[in-house]
Parts: C-alpha cells; sequence; structure tokens
C-alpha cells in the first residue's frame, strides 16, 4: 500500500478565475515541492489543459488524474474525476452540447488560456465557461456514472456554488459517494454544522486557483491512483483508507 | 391580521398558475405568508411554516424542504419543470407544485398585491 498526499480539486489558466501563475510546469513543481503526490486537473467545464499538465508531470513523480468542475443547471459544483482522459473529453463533448453560447468577458471574469506542457500560449477558449450546464446534478451523475467517473459534490460548505447552500440536503436520488469540504472548514467543524451529511465520507482540497492554494490535507492509502482505489478507500475496503489531516498540522 | 387573505385556489386562478401535483381542493388553504429563495439553505432556516415559496429551483430536494416546512405551496418559476420523480415524490408527501413561465418578482408581486405577506 501506498500513501499519496493529494489535491483533486486544480484549475489552471482555463479557469477564468484563476491565476496566470496556473500553468503545467508551475503546478506540478508545486505539487511536488510539497510533497502531494497525486492531484486532479478540475477546469470549470472544461477538459483543455488536462493533457498538457500530465506531459509536464512526466518529469516529476506526480499522478495526474483527468478531471472537470462541472456546474449543474442548479449552480452546483461537482468534480467528476476519471481514469483516463478520453473518459473526460467525453464528458467535455456532452458538456458542449450544454453550454450556454456566451462569449467570455475577459475583463470581467478574466482570461481562459489553453496552453502547452511549457505553459506557452495555444489559444483562447472563447466560450464563458464559468456558468451553468444545462443538465441536472441528476443528470450529470448519471453521465459520469455512465463514464465510469468519480462525482465528487464540491466545496459543499460554501455559500457560492456549494451543495449545502443551494440544494440544503444531500440528494436522495443519486448515490452520492463523497463529499468535498473546502479550507475554510475542518473535518470536524462540518460535521458539526451540517448534520445531514452524516454518514457521508468527505475529503478535503484546495480548490487550487493560485499556487498558494495547495492543500495536500487529505492523504490516500491506496495501491496506486485510480478511481477504483480511491472508491475502495472511501468505503474503506481491503486495507485501503483516506484520512484529513489538519491544516495546522501542514502549516508547522 | 389586517387584511383578508387570498386562498390558494384563487392565487391559483389569478396568477394562471400550472398545477403538476395531484388535483385536490384548495378553496380552504390560505398561505400564512410568502417567500422567494433559490437557496433550498436559506428556504430551510427562513420560510414561513405554512407559506408559500417561489423559486426556479426545480430539483427533488425542493419537495424534502417543503415537507420540512409543511409549505402550503410552491411556485416554480420561468417555466423551470421538475422531472416525473419529484412530481411523484411531492405527490406522496402532499406538497403542492405549481408551474409558471413568469419570473419570480412577478410573481412575489402579484401575491403581495392579493394580500399575501412575508410574514
Amino acid at each position: 500500500m501506498k500513501n499519496f498526499r493529494a489535491d483533486l480539486h486544480v484549475h489552471t489558466v482555463l479557469s477564468p478565475c484563476a491565476g496566470i501563475e496556473m500553468i503545467p510546469p508551475l503546478v506540478v513543481e508545486e505539487a511536488a515541492q510539497r510533497g502531494i503526490g497525486l492531484i486532479a486537473i478540475t477546469d470549470h467545464n472544461s477538459t483543455a489543459n488536462i493533457a498538457a499538465v500530465q506531459k509536464a508531470a512526466r518529469s516529476h513523480d506526480i499522478c495526474v488524474l483527468p478531471g472537470m468542475e462541472l456546474q449543474t443547471r442548479e449552480e452546483v459544483h461537482v468534480l467528476c474525476l476519471f481514469d483516463e482522459l478520453d473518459q473526460a473529453e467525453e464528458l467535455q463533448a456532452w458538456v458542449d452540447k450544454r453550454l450556454p453560447d456566451i462569449p467570455n468577458n475577459i475583463d470581467f471574469f478574466g482570461e481562459q488560456f489553453i496552453v502547452d506542457e511549457t505553459g506557452d500560449f495555444i489559444r483562447r477558449e472563447e466560450r464563458l465557461l464559468s456558468t451553468s450546464v444545462d443538465a441536472s446534478i441528476t443528470e450529470a451523475w448519471h453521465k459520469v456514472d455512465a463514464l465510469g467517473g468519480l462525482f465528487i459534490p464540491a466545496h459543499i460548505n460554501r455559500m457560492a456554488n456549494g451543495l449545502m447552500a443551494l440544494l440544503g440536503l444531500v440528494p436522495t436520488d443519486i448515490p452520492i459517494e463523497v463529499l468535498e469540504i473546502s479550507r475554510h472548514i475542518t473535518l470536524q467543524e462540518a460535521e458539526k454544522k451540517y448534520p445531514q451529511i452524516r454518514g457521508y465520507p468527505l475529503i478535503q482540497n484546495g480548490d487550487v486557483h493560485y499556487l498558494d492554494d495547495f492543500l495536500g490535507t487529505t492523504e490516500w492509502i491506496i495501491e496506486k491512483p485510480s478511481i477504483f482505489e480511491l472508491r475502495k478507500a472511501l468505503r474503506a475496503q481491503d486495507g485501503r483508507s483516506r484520512l484529513i489531516h489538519p491544516l495546522s498540522s501542514l502549516i508547522a | 391580521m389586517t387584511h383578508e387573505m387570498p386562498t390558494l385556489d384563487k392565487i391559483i386562478t389569478a396568477l394562471d398558475l400550472t398545477l403538476l401535483t395531484e388535483p385536490r381542493s384548495f378553496s380552504d388553504l390560505i398561505p400564512t405568508a410568502g417567500y422567494t429563495s433559490d437557496l433550498l439553505s436559506c428556504v430551510m432556516a427562513n420560510a414561513a411554516h405554512q407559506g408559500i415559496w417561489i423559486t426556479l429551483q426545480a430539483h427533488s430536494n425542493i419537495v424534502a424542504v417543503s415537507a420540512l416546512l409543511d409549505l402550503s405551496a410552491v411556485i416554480i418559476t420561468e417555466g423551470a419543470m421538475p422531472d416525473p420523480g419529484t412530481i411523484m415524490k411531492a405527490n406522496q408527501e402532499g406538497i403542492v407544485l405549481l408551474s409558471t413561465d413568469k419570473p419570480s418578482f412577478y410573481i412575489a408581486g402579484r401575491l403581495w398585491e392579493m394580500g399575501l405577506r412575508s410574514e
């Protein structure tokens, strides 16, 4: 069994709200320096920079899972994680049909850069990514599940786009396996504040928009980085597990 | 209460609302108050019991929240449509779901004109 400090919620310069420093080489370098061995690239409604980060990670001992932070019709943010880029790209094709064709207003939202593994500019994503896909959280779950992905409601404790604020309760019409909390709350605080999440495994990620945002508080004890192994860890099966370290223990 | 409160059947007729759940008599159902929000956490914290709730959220959790607060009815605005499973759940829970193409502001304004207040 191996131990992976992880941050499964990392944005790149493709997300309009992310810093210009979030280019592939700097993302993997920063994670490596912090001892984070597993990351997922999860730009808003887009997968276009995943391959570049995966290429940049070849020179480091870091696994990069393909992902997307999808925004549902209810405005809930959900991390969709996969093993293979093909799966994420299939989700992208589905999302592209449902993303409204609103041009990005760069002055207001920020730049949406598609880059190569060195961080060099390839092109701009012209459609605004920071908006809702025309699909319910239920429809999105069915799509991600059919593709073999893991569906994680993101930063459920946040007022903006968090599951608890928007939907009040964890939906029971879809089998939610895991919930993500943000850096703003501890595991204990989350369980106290939201009794309705009792019984759901929690993970914490940095929702990394700037290099300083990496957390690495969630440690996965798994055989190898894969969706299958993460699922086992969430269920504490076959010796797999996960734990959330207090943020303070990392700062010190 | 200084003014006469409208019954739910008067509201449905006046605002031309579509009933999504099973028909029943609304002539003796008088909502206590009105509330508008699309954040279900705020609804859970702030909507009045037996009140009427205006929202464009059509997610099935609107039924759970309505049952929790024993709401008189939910008016789903801007043509947002709950899925059949949500409507079925509402029928099981005895929750009244109404639909309109009009925006929430319009519905709230009309309900206010009819005498409904926020608490």
